[in-house]
């Protein structure tokens, strides 16, 4: 009783069906449901957000230059891209342009971002699904050095350092207490890697958990904290004063020294550390090339990181901008985000009430509120869910479309739409991989493609910081330091009405943020999220999400051990307090139903 | 970096110190209690046999930014932390299992450990919609919430989500988003508010409770008295130009080059009780008002309601360390006499230990 959906995927719900809840290592709550066939192949997939906060529903009525606080706060893992979003948004809006220097701050600021979550991504949320932490006691420290030694030059390699810390581990797992490492997969048939390998990528985990701290600190300097730094809309906060009266107070020689420096040990974490581990570890499942779903069809990215301030033009931008549909790499599709044919969200499946479930809304005209309903074929009940109906609806998420089309975001449609351009730093780097690999291009449209693509990114981004940051010395020597733009701060000099929108490339994939503004206050906010798009439900047509669609015809070793399911899920980095929101129509506090 | 046997014992002598210290400590801790020389080597039986410090640390509606922060601890390393201190059994963030597999840790932790562990939760339950906002495990969080708090020690509420209810319970907290201690009463809560809270605050605060053996002092609202008793204004480096009325009057103005008050762009300083300014961010590097942007008080009470972030503050009446957090915090219903041996001394001593004295809160969730 199979049905194919529109977007070419083949569902069968008649066989077992296993449960994952909570779906962890993920940002917020997740929850996973697959039916399985007689050999365990997974037939139909279901995406499940279980948690929704109502941001919007709260910035409603406030100031706009406060908004990029508000919506920081929908991620603390992604922290600042939002905030970089809104400021946007709200500058479109009042047609406010930043200076050139708070244009190089903010791509700073925001490639650090793409180092920092893709590193800790990889190794502290992803690479226990590739690396078997208890193989690694039985590893020959020796064995290991040698390994380390043949792929890079990171001098933490010697057979003293991996005998040490394997002694560490040891005796954490004789002492019973496992911690996060408790109840793990270990010894699952679907792990490859040799003992040593496991236990140089132990070592690294734990030596990113140390670096990325580090990192970070750019994010200090310019927004004085993180995570959760500060941004303003008409340029940033931070003012430059190099050598004058006061000039400790401000960006200023020592301060522009720190970030130089934590650059140039960023890019060598990531190319003596990162990038050798991914293609390690790539060289040791590239039979286990599962997970591509729609990568291989539809990608979307909306472009990022200008190379002159105010400038949002495709060729601007240094992040690929476009659309690709039906896997055609010959044909770039341009995006508008004003347009409201394009962009359309839909809640056929979700947990919200539209006037008509088949029709989607433009952002500007966003109008939701919660509906918490579950479908007739729902095991279990309201508040003690065993199995979801798909039929139904069945997430927080909405399910946003591009011309009523599900696509992919992030790092891998970054990488293919890159590619199809012949963009400069994203097809050859991905055509060096493959072919050390000795994989073909289709191999890039996989789990394992998605979490290279990312590594490359990493890279990627460390070399642009260190590209903004010499633009921002050049500029300072040619005795420019304007920071920001003040001609509009005030809410007098702005129209009654205005309405704007803002994106970004964050780590995940296309961010955007909608505004209307009535007033000198927010009267419509809509924010649609990387995750919304990839881990959106079914819509109206029976269209699939990335999530879902990813997992169709993945083979699974144990089903009691879901290790295949969450190995392709956190390839995509889930953000579930991003992917989920909403504006309520009138503003008004939802009805309380007080548990117990 | 050779490990040894991970008992909290050999954990403090690796750090240096000292058996004559460790039995000195064991004793001050039996003493600080109440208790006679008998609990004293009980506790020291304990420590030196019984397991890390197991914590729980669950997430409900949040951003994780407070497990962001976390990790960024310089000292002590994250890394040293999880491998030496404690046993972070449980964290949806981080942790290898999921699914049947993580939850059962849950339920075997409430078993072997009962009474004996920390449950540390980032982010607040909401309670409308039958409390679904926030579904865990098929369930409703807060049910996840009550019965892990049912059988811990203690509990830490990360980030002013946990503390006050933070961003999601601004007006008009569409989700019923509810701070920790108005779901559980009966535990001692340990604030940590903050959007996040300072990275080594967080370490200080476990790190403090896995060597002491117990609770830190809390004010009255229930905060650790030795992170939020001054107010950032207190110990800024900018202070000066407050007191010589040397102000920052526009963005990226020759006073904001020279590093001038922030005052009027609308710093709440004056009225957060934080240590931003004093222990500063991410190792030191910085913090929001030294890198040019006023605090918003992000570790207060309400803060998201209390106008824009770009007023000035109206409500100053005289500046000056001339009331500290308790005073301001009498009004609010707070924590009181709070002691509680902490970690493995707790099995030597559960039966003697203080029972927190609290007064339940009657204010409805918001």
């Amino acid at each position: 009783m199979a049905v194919q959906t529109p977007n070419g995927f083949n569902l069968d719900r008649s066989g077992r069906r296993i449960v994952i809840d909570p779906l962890t290592r993920i940002e917020g709550h997740l929850r996973v449901e697959a039916n399985l066939d007689s050999d365990n192949v997974i037939r139909n997939a279901v995406s499940s957000g279980t948690m929704w906060r109502g941001i919007e529903v709260i910035l409603r009525g406030r100031d706009p230059r406060d908004a990029w606080a508000f919506t920081e706060r929908i991620c603390g893992v992604c922290t600042g891209t939002h905030a970089l979003t809104s400021v946007r948004a709200v500058e479109n809006a009042l047609g406010i342009a930043i200076p050139e220097n708070a244009n190089s701050i903010r791509n700073i600021m925001q490639l650090c971002l793409l180092v920092h979550d893709h590193l800790v991504h990889f190794y502290h949320l992803h690479a226990l699904d590739w690396v078997d932490v208890v193989s690694a006691l039985k590893a020959d420290p020796k064995s290991t050095s040698a390994l380390a030694q043949s792929i890079s030059p990171w001098p933490l390699s010697s057979p003293g350092y991996f005998k040490d810390l394997q002694i560490r581990l040891t005796k954490f797992f004789e002492s019973g207490q496992h911690g996060p490492f408790k109840n793990g997969y270990w010894g699952h048939p679907a792990y490859k890697l040799p003992p040593e390998a496991n236990l140089m990528a132990v070592a690294h985990y734990l030596e990113a958990l140390d670096f990325q701290k580090e990192i970070v600190k750019i994010q200090a300097i310019y927004g004085g904290k993180n995570p959760h730094p500060n941004w303003l809309v008409g340029g940033v906060p931070c003012a430059i004063n190099i050598d004058g009266t006061g000039a400790v107070g401000a960006i200023n020689m020592e301060r522009l020294n720190i970030v130089s420096s934590i650059i140039d040990r960023s890019i060598e974490f990531v190319e003596h550390v990162y990038l050798p581990d991914i293609v390690a570890i790539c060289s040791f499942y590239k039979d286990w090339l599962h997970g591509g779903g729609l990568s291989s069809k539809n990608v979307m990215s909306y472009g990022d990181i200008p190379e002159n301030a105010n400038d949002c033009s495709a060729k601007s931008f240094k992040l690929p901008r476009g659309v690709i549909l039906g896997g055609n790499l010959n044909e770039i599709l341009p995006i508008d985000h004003g347009d409201p044919e394009q962009i359309q969200e839909f809640v056929a499946h979700s947990w919200y009430k539209y006037p008509s479930d088949c029709c989607g809304l433009h952002p500007w005209d966003g109008i939701t509120e919660p509906r918490f309903e579950l479908g007739p074929k729902l095991k279990g009940s309201k508040t003690d869910i065993k199995e979801l109906d798909e039929g139904g609806k069945y997430s927080w998420i909405k399910a946003p479309r591009w011309r009523g089309h599900a696509v992919e975001v992030g790092p891998l449609a970054r990488y293919i739409i890159g590619y199809a351009q012949g963009k400069a730093g994203f097809k050859e780097p991905a055509e060096r991989l493959l072919k050390g690999l000795n994989l073909p291009l289709t191999a890039l449209f996989s789990t394992l493609g998605r979490t290279a693509a990312r590594a490359l990114e990493c890279q990627w981004a460390a070399h642009q910081m260190r590209y903004f940051q010499d633009k921002l010395v050049m500029h300072i020597k040619a005795g420019n330091t304007a920071t920001a733009d003040v001609s509009r701060w005030k809410p007098e000099s702005w129209h009654k009405e205005a309405k704007g929108y803002g994106f970004s490339e964050a780590p995940r994939g296309a961010l955007g943020h909608w505004i209307k503004i009535k007033g000198a206050k927010i009267d419509n906010y809509q924010c649609v999220v990387p995750t919304t798009w990839n881990g959106s439900p079914r819509d109206a047509k029976g269209n699939i999400g990335a999530f879902e669609a990813s997992l169709i015809g993945t083979p699974m070793v144990d089903p009691h051990r879901p290790l295949e399911i969450l190995r392709t899920i956190h390839s995509f980095d889930p953000c579930l307090a991003c992917s989920t929101h909403v504006m309520s129509p009138d503003g008004q506090e939802m009805a309380s139903v007080n548990v117990r | 970096m050779s490990g040894a046997t991970e008992t909290f014992y050999s954990v403090i002598r690796r750090q240096g110190m000292t058996r004559r210290s460790f039995h000195k400590f064991c004793s001050l801790t039996a003493a600080s209690l109440g208790l006679g020389p008998l609990a004293a080597s009980s506790i020291a039986n304990a420590l030196e046999t019984k397991p890390r410090l197991p914590v729980i640390w669950l997430h409900g509606l949040e951003c994780t930014c407070c497990s962001e922060s976390f990790i960024r601890s310089a000292h002590p390393l994250i890394k040293d932390a999880l491998l030496s201190m404690i046993s972070l059994d449980y964290d949806d963030t981080i942790m290898a299992a999921a699914g049947h597999q993580a939850e059962a840790i849950l339920e075997e932790t409430r078993a072997k450990y009962k009474g004996r562990y920390v449950l540390a939760v980032e982010g607040n339950p909401p309670l409308n919609e039958g409390g679904m906002f926030c579904i865990d495990g098929g369930k409703p969080f807060v049910e996840k919430l009550r019965s892990m708090a049912e059988e811990s020690m203690a509990i830490i509420a990360w980030g002013t989500c946990a503390s006050w209810g933070c961003v999601q319970a601004a007006k008009p907290n569409p989700t019923g988003a509810a701070p920790i201690d108005k779901v559980i009463t009966n535990k001692p809560i340990i604030k940590v508010p903050g959007c996040p809270p300072i990275a080594e605050v967080m370490s200080g605060l476990v790190t403090f409770i896995t060597t002491f053996g117990k609770l830190p002092e809390l004010d009255r609202q229930g905060r650790p008295s030795m992170f939020y008793s001054e107010r950032i204004h207190d110990k800024c480096y900018r202070r000066s130009h407050f007191d010589a009325g040397q102000f920052v009057e526009e963005w990226d103005d020759e006073y904001a080059r020279k590093g001038y008050c922030l005052y009027k762009m609308g710093c709440k300083g004056p009225t957060t009780y934080n240590a931003s300014s004093a222990l500063r961010w991410n190792g030191g590097v910085s913090f929001p008002i030294q890198s040019g942007h006023g605090g918003f008080g992000c570790s207060e009470d309400g803060f998201w309601d209390k106008g824009s972030f770009y007023d000035r503050l109206t409500t100053i009446k005289q500046f000056g360390i001339e009331e500290n957090a308790d005073q301001i915090g009498m009004a609010a219903a707070g924590v009181v006499g709070l002691t509680v041996a902490a970690h493995a001394a707790i099995t030597a001593v559960k039966r003697m230990t203080h029972k927190p004295d609290r007064a339940p809160h009657k204010s409805k969730p918001s």
